[in-house]
């Protein structure tokens, strides 16, 4: 049993089933692990909504383990659900209700998959793991760094959550799919006859149905016997102006148009939360232009780090085209400052920046 | 690769002359034990035999005994069928945090019919205190219902002291003797209860069928409603080849007894001995006395669930107590109802030892077991302050 053991993490969806598929046609010695996030008897007043694309559901189970049982390969579920709450699931409502719009799927990515799960696969004896993501690593030849790039299907590049892995858990990952269109995966999975074939896609927020975060957060609030952080409050314009009330700053997001209740003669988006004071800003759409921004935290992915200004590509949310701008190092390496050629709409607290060169994730950090 | 199986306590393999007395009454046996006809009172026959073999593996009448679809009907079947047979309108149920699901679940059923009830503490050992069921009855209760030995830490309860307490307060005693019966002389126990509840697949016969014993007197409301098989108390027609295959099964375990239970107590003892020895951090969930084949092991800050599957993959099958719906492993409630902390809950496994297991399999798993736990604490630092 000297030949390496690859861990696939399968969803029951038909990327992480192809990529299983993939692996056991090329003759690796693979094991099929599904991660049980979240309970879904959890928080039944939720339970009407959109229960189908809900993750870690039983028929995705269900689904999971029938590609493992067609392809003949050891499959288990295991229970990651307590660190999912406490990393995920609990940050992702702190955000919110610290006026920021928190990415769930990057903590789970840094805390869960790339972390958790590549620590148990190494407990059973696998020396890497293989995900569904559409995103490339490469090794650079001169300097040995292991370089993360976008996914050639750009349309289903997830890269931008990626931004937060460390070189030791990018040199024991593989992402099968990375080279691949999603018509193409979806043709191969045919061809492979993997009974996932034409499933639907899986929603954007996977414990939180139909994306309905307000909701989510109430219900998890009464849960656990709190009672909800609704705060009314009042929507501002920036020149301190009241133009109305509302149930809670966690509801709004920057950027956001819908749901304010507001009328005025110009449409009105949210520049700002102001959770300390309750207070909802409003203004239109010219005040959501920002030109610079500053990223926390940040990771430097295909590159050691910047000692000096850089030219890159930086996206600030998943689906916003890269805008061009520079990166200017701080004091701390961990923070970095980013002006853009032009000002960009909605620049986002808790969302990333990520730094992009072409192809090349430089790196990225949340948005401050 | 070779696949060793130490996971007994969760289904056994069928035994090669249970198979063969099966395959013959599937083939030969298959009139309806409730038709007149020959072919009827042929399988009738065959019935009552089998009815014979298990009534005198568990200390029962064979008109004691109705055949069910295996040991969660008959769980169900007696605390279900007797608490709504009373029609009292307060009525209280006793039984303890360590209970198979099987009661577990049927008592929660209850409770949301309105009847209350007490689940009774264990100590460390795993063992209820006789007089905490004492204490606990009320002039309401109607049912007292206390598992044999445990599925996942094997301890054996003190049922006859039980039994005899509840029989002073005219109180209906059910014990759930699936994971006894079949390992343990259990008939002299189980004589004093007035319902008690086995299962064929826990001693090498196959699955889907299982017994409910029921002292005279006692009155069931059935859980299902059709015909008057089973004397009114079981409707269906009766699985007879299953029935006729657990009464091979309970002969051969009756005969075998003594003998299988000072070989698995000694193999249990090699294996828990040699692990306890060998691998640092490592001690027994529960006390005695438990079943010779069972034990426990918490491997301070492991995650089980890692090494289960470490040990799947080397070919030897064992457990974690409680897996939910999806397979996943849940923290088991009978470890957190020992007292032991969630996180060591997590940290223990479950090896249940058979016919089939031999002292050199018994070794080959040992040398797993150390070499997987010195892996996975290598790779954990926190496992390796152990």
């Amino acid at each position: 049993m000297s030949e390496e053991l690859i861990a696939v993490a399968m969803s029951g969806g038909v990327d992480s089933s192809t990529v299983a598929a993939l692996l056991c046609r090329q003759g690796r010695r693979v094991v099929g692990l599904t991660m049980q996030l979240w309970n879904q008897r959890r928080l039944p007043e939720l339970a009407g909504q959109g229960a189908a694309g809900r993750c870690c559901s039983l028929d995705d189970v269900y689904d999971a383990r029938a590609v493992a049982t067609a392809l003949g390969i050891p499959y288990y579920v295991v229970n990651f659900e307590d660190r999912f709450e406490r990393q995920v699931v609990k940050p992702f409502i702190e955000e919110y209700l610290a006026g920021r719009t928190p990415i769930p799927c990057t903590l789970c990515n840094n805390f869960i998959k790339f972390d958790q799960f590549l620590e148990l696969a190494a407990g059973v004896g696998a020396t890497r793991i293989a995900t569904g993501h559409y995103a490339r690593i490469r090794r650079d030849p001169e300097t040995g760094r292991y370089q993360l790039l976008q996914g050639v299907d750009t349309a289903k590049d997830q890269s931008y959550f990626l931004f937060g892995l460390r070189q030791e858990q990018l040199a024991r990952t593989l992402f099968p799919l990375g080279d691949l269109t999603k018509a193409q995966v979806r043709a191969l999975a045919r061809e492979l006859g993997l009974p996932v074939a034409d499933k639907g896609e899986s929603q954007e927020i996977c414990f939180v149905p139909n994306g309905d975060y307000p909701a989510f957060i109430e219900a998890y609030f009464r849960e656990q016997g709190l009672s909800p952080p609704r705060a009314r409050g009042e929507i501002v314009t920036q020149e301190g102006a009241v133009l109305g009330e509302h149930e809670g700053v966690y509801r709004f997001t920057v950027g956001q148009r819908k749901g304010l209740g507001v009328a005025v003669g110009e449409p009105l988006y949210v520049i700002a939360t102001e959770p300390a004071r309750q207070r909802v800003v409003v203004g239109p759409a010219g005040k959501l232009l920002r030109e610079r921004l500053e990223a926390s935290g940040v990771n430097w992915v295909s590159i050691a780090g910047l000692s000096r200004p850089r030219r890159a590509a930086v996206r600030i949310r998943h689906k916003h085209v890269a805008a061009p701008a520079t990166l200017y190092p701080t004091g701390d390496p961990e923070r970095v400052e980013v002006v853009f050629d032009e000002p960009q709409r909605a620049v986002t607290p808790g969302q990333a920046a990520v730094f992009y060169e072409g192809e090349l994730v430089l790196g990225g950090g949340w948005i401050v | 690769m070779e696949r060793y199986y130490f996971d007994h306590n969760a289904t056994t393999p069928v035994s090669d002359e249970v198979l063969a007395a099966y395959t013959e009454a599937l083939r030969d046996v298959y009139g309806n034990a409730s038709s007149i006809h020959s072919f009827g009172q042929h399988a009738r026959q065959r019935l009552e035999e089998a009815r014979e073999r298990v009534a005198r593996l568990i200390g029962a009448e064979p008109r004691q005994v109705v055949f069910t679809s295996g040991g969660t009907e008959a769980n169900n079947l007696a605390v279900l069928g007797t608490v709504r047979a009373c029609r009292r309108e307060r009525r209280h149920v006793i039984t303890t945090r360590i209970e198979h699901p099987a009661v577990l679940a049927a008592c929660g059923a209850l409770e949301r019919e309105g009847v209350a009830v007490t689940y009774l503490p264990v100590g460390s050992a795993g063992l209820v205190d006789p007089d905490d069921v004492r204490r606990a009855l009320r002039s309401e209760t109607v049912l007292v219902s206390v598992m044999h030995a445990n599925n996942e830490i094997g301890v054996i309860q003190p049922i006859e002291e039980i039994a005899a307490i509840a029989r002073e307060a005219e109180v209906i005693f059910h014990s759930d003797g699936v994971q006894a019966a079949g390992r343990l002389a259990v008939d002299q126990a189980a004589r004093c209860a007035d319902l008690y509840a086995a299962s064929g697949h826990k001693f090498y016969a196959p699955k889907g069928i299982g017994v409910l014993a029921v002292r005279s007197g006692v009155s069931l409301e059935p859980l299902l409603y059709g015909g008057h098989q089973e004397r009114d108390r079981r409707p269906g027609t009766v699985n007879v080849p299953a029935a006729v295959a657990m009464g091979v099964a309970a002969e051969a375990a009756r005969r075998d007894l003594e003998a299988e239970q000072a070989r698995l107590a000694e193999l249990r003892d090699r294996l828990e001995n040699a692990i306890l020895d060998r691998v640092p951090g490592t001690s027994v969930n529960g006390g005695t006395p438990r079943l010779p084949n069972t034990t426990n092991i918490c491997f301070d800050g492991i995650n089980a669930e890692a090494l289960l599957i470490a040990l799947d993959l080397k070919g030897f099958a064992v457990s974690t107590g409680a897996a939910c719906s999806s397979g996943a492993v849940e923290p088991s409630h009978v470890l957190t109802a020992l007292g032991l902390a969630p996180d060591r809950a997590r940290a223990s496994l479950r090896f249940s030892l058979g016919r089939a297991n031999t002292a050199g399999q018994v070794d080959a798993l040992v040398e797993a077991v150390v070499e997987a736990v010195a892996h996975l604490r290598r790779l954990s630092p926190v496992a390796a302050h152990v």
